[in-house]
């Protein structure tokens, strides 16, 4: 047991990655690089490494402003990234807007024009409508992270998702993956799917037709980004022999709206269940990032049972975002190596 | 600026009068605000005013049978001065204004201040288009035959439907009195519901509502019906998929009363402008944050390649009658924002021309087929609503011409645009063909050397 206060990060890895040569805004993970991914991956461990210590506060944003921007209800999502900041001795300051349509009240762009004026070094937003993000970091000098777009994108998300696979199975390549539900407005799914598929992940989408992108039902080209991803209709299909299965959150308004016949149907047959959970690998894990509709996408048993790695989830969520948040601001702060340090870092990490 | 009842000859340019077959070198005398002939050598009658056009290529005005002019009631976003001032930078001599107007046109004195207006402010004609129903709200027919007294050149709920099947048969039997075409924009509102862009890859990967396809030919399918049904003459505004190319040359096929319009982007830009990429770029690369491009977003949906090589064949082959500029001039902040906060619509008129042009540059389309739709195609479905000869440089036909150089590149910059509407997707786009001079019954309305102002 050591005793040594460290108060800096350790070992923070470009990973050979872009996070250093210049990357201002964090949109998606459609611009980012496999190595890029897994720069972000390494200085997530040296985050958690700073997340286990007594006194959680290292000096690295000190003087940096962020601003939360939330149009959007979220507790999650906005009190993740305000302890990554906090931690990291930023500035945190949380704004939220409950009418969130530029046709009343102040138009994004005023806001966006406010923001610029308070000098924020970085933004975290979560908007109702895809693009928001982009319409910041289009004006906007400051960095932009998207925290959640409409039915676009939640990059943050899908970057602790796969920490979290890594963590616990040792690595992404060649994992088979599989995400089960709301597939047509689901950010955490789209998200995911660019990053397991740039790590080398077998990604199966599982979900009923209706709640699947119309033009997933046909045949994708062979240039298409997600050509290698497997759609299928059955559940029971998905999790045969599965490493990870990822369950998404059901928006309850979908039988309304048309595209279910029934909730009581969609969960017999979809939800997560013990039963189910069989096909997969005996290693496999579950995971949900929340807030789960338990009984429906997932049964209570799987959601709280030994493979279950939902609150691992949320305690990597902070050091994802810390990684993050570090990596937007300091782009040209000379990491310590990317070395062995980096590594073992990361490596001390998946094994506490 | 000369007098309208001044005479100007039009020197040695390449005329080309779809209506007569005319295509060659030839001068043009106008006089009286009317053509007075098409020939060689034609002397210079005193005091007449001469234009030399060599290198140009001289035509009759344009005729556009689909534009928002917004006033009364978006005086912020045009006005008929501003907006028939952009027409005539554009070289279009006549307009047809559409009535979703607030208030909207839909009784004979709105109708009747539009026109007033236009005859005093307006640069070019102004032709109004009516209500098919009550303030658009697609439950009771408006007043349409005093619409049509009034001067109704047809009736439109455009940017709505009229929804109910059973009212639009009512629509065509009634409009069928005057013989006015119903003029539909063709979306079935519970397929298009919270719809952006096209539907498909781009609007999934972008995480927005797309518009089927099927939004626009389910009612296309309907109006075909009913005009058969009614005898009826519907006209199908801004017409933008294959199925609906198809659907139509069928019907014309079989006799039906059925007219199309296609639209400058629905002729040249694809579903991937959203990702704010002309420059270059395919759907697969990384977003950067100019996706999520407002200025693209327009009712209907910019659609995929094979939608817009169906509508280029189309024109090409006469299914569609006539290229209409659907101009859509907003204010800057209604553009301002997300896509789901962005008003449809580009702002048209000052680019439609050279935009085309491009059709012809590529060989997918003849100029004179080109310069047809702009002009006789449109000009006949105006039938006897238009003064005698529109759309043709026929003797005392409206001394309405433009003067266009065909190979002179350009950049779009919105902000030199006249129209008040700076909304474009094609800001920065280097195009190539230009209106030099327009004439409106003999006046020259619009001079490129002196600038736009």
């Amino acid at each position: 047991m050591t005793t040594v206060r460290r108060v800096g990060i350790p070992a923070l890895s470009n990973g050979g990655g872009s996070m250093t040569s210049g990357r201002k805004n964090v949109l998606d993970l459609d611009d980012f690089s496999r190595e890029e991914i897994e720069g972000v991956l390494q200085n997530t461990a040296a985050m958690r490494e700073v997340l286990s210590r007594s006194i959680r506060k290292v000096p690295a944003l000190r003087g940096h402003t962020i601003i939360t921007l939330f149009h959007e209800p979220s507790t999650r999502t906005r009190v993740s990234f305000e302890q990554a900041g906090k931690v990291l001795s930023a500035d945190v300051i949380n704004v939220t807007s409950a009418g969130s349509s530029s046709k009343k009240g102040e138009s994004l762009y005023n806001t966006a024009l406010t923001l610029q004026a308070m000098n924020a070094d970085i933004i975290v937003m979560r908007h109702p409508h895809a693009g928001a993000p982009h319409f910041l970091a289009r004006h906007l000098d400051s960095c932009v992270i998207n925290a959640g777009d409409g039915a676009h994108a939640h990059p943050s998300q899908a970057l602790l998702d796969m920490y979290t696979i890594k963590e616990k199975l040792g690595g992404i390549e060649g994992k088979r993956v599989a995400i089960v539900g709301d597939i047509l407005y689901s950010r955490v799914g789209r998200s995911n799917l660019w990053g397991l598929l740039k790590m080398g992940a077998q990604v199966t989408l599982c979900a009923p037709p209706t709640l699947v992108p119309p033009d997933f039902l046909r045949p994708l080209p062979e240039e298409h980004p997600f050509a290698s991803v497997r759609v299928t209709h059955r559940v029971e299909e998905a999790l045969e022999g599965a490493d990870v299965v990822m369950a998404l959150r059901l928006q309850l308004e979908r039988q309304a709206s048309g595209h279910l016949p029934s909730l009581r149907e969609y969960s017999r047959m979809y939800c997560i269940t013990t039963r189910r959970m069989e096909l997969a690998a005996p290693h496999a894990i579950v995971m949900h990032p929340g807030p789960m509709n338990e009984g429906i996408e997932i049964d209570p048993e799987v959601a709280h049972g030994v493979r279950s790695v939902i609150d691992q989830q949320v305690t990597n969520g902070v050091a994802v975002r810390m990684a993050l948040l570090f990596g937007v601001v300091t782009p040209d702060r000379s990491p310590l190596g990317r070395s062995e340090a980096g590594h073992n870092a990361a490596g001390r990490s998946a094994t506490q | 600026m000369m007098a309208a009842t001044g005479q100007v000859l039009i020197k040695g340019g390449r005329v080309i009068d779809p209506g007569s077959g005319l295509d060659e070198v030839a001068d043009v005398l106008l006089a009286g605000g009317s053509v007075k002939a098409v020939g060689k050598n034609i002397t210079a009658p005193d005091r007449a005013e001469v234009l030399k056009a060599r290198g140009l290529i001289v035509t009759p005005g344009f005729v556009d049978l689909h534009c928002h002019l917004r006033e009364p009631g978006f005086e912020d976003k045009e006005t008929i001065a501003s907006g028939t001032r952009a027409a005539a930078a554009g070289g279009f001599t006549t307009v047809c204004a559409m009535p979703n107007t607030d208030p909207p046109m839909d009784n004979a004195s709105t109708i009747d201040y539009v026109m007033r207006k236009a005859a005093a402010e307006g640069a070019i004609r102004v032709l109004p288009i009516g209500c098919v129903t009550k303030a658009s709200a697609g439950k009771e027919l408006a007043e349409m035959a005093e619409m049509a007294e009034a001067g109704a050149i047809g009736f439109s709920d455009d940017g709505h439907p009229v929804a109910d099947g059973a009212l639009m048969r009512q629509a065509l039997t009634y409009a069928s009195a005057f013989g006015l075409p119903i003029i539909e924009h063709c979306e079935v509102p519970e397929l298009a519901a919270g719809g952006q862009i096209n539907e498909g890859w781009i609007a999934t990967r972008l995480g927005v509502k797309g518009v089927p396809s099927a939004a626009e030919e389910q009612m296309v399918a309907r109006d075909i019906a009913l005009a058969e049904l009614t005898g009826g003459w519907v006209h199908i505004a801004h017409a933008s998929t294959a199925g609906t190319a198809d659907m139509v040359r069928r019907a014309k096929e079989r006799g039906v009363k059925v007219t199309a319009e296609v639209t400058p982007h629905h002729l040249t830009l694809t579903e991937d402008a959203v990702l704010g990429n002309l420059n270059g770029g395919t759907q697969f690369d990384p977003l950067t944050p100019d996706a999520y491009n407002t200025f693209a977003k327009v009712n209907p949906p910019l659609r995929s390649q094979a939608d817009v090589e169906a509508m280029i064949a189309a024109l090409a082959e006469g299914v569609i009658d006539a290229i209409a500029t659907d101009h859509a001039p907003h204010n800057r902040q209604d553009k301002l924002s997300t896509l789901d906060d962005a008003a449809f619509g580009i702002s048209n008129l000052e680019t439609a021309l050279a935009a085309v042009l491009s059709l012809v540059h590529t060989d997918a389309v003849s100029l004179t087929r080109l310069i047809e739709s702009l002009t006789l195609g449109p000009a006949r479905l105006l039938g006897d609503r238009a003064p005698a000869g529109l759309g043709t440089l026929a003797k005392g036909a409206p001394a309405d011409i433009a003067l266009i150089d065909p190979d002179a590149e350009w950049v779009v910059e919105p902000a030199h645009f006249v129209s008040k509407g700076k909304n474009t997707p094609l800001a920065g786009v280097i195009l190539k063909g230009q209106v030099v001079k327009t004439i409106f019954g003999g006046s020259v309305v619009f001079d490129a050397k002196q600038g736009k102002t």
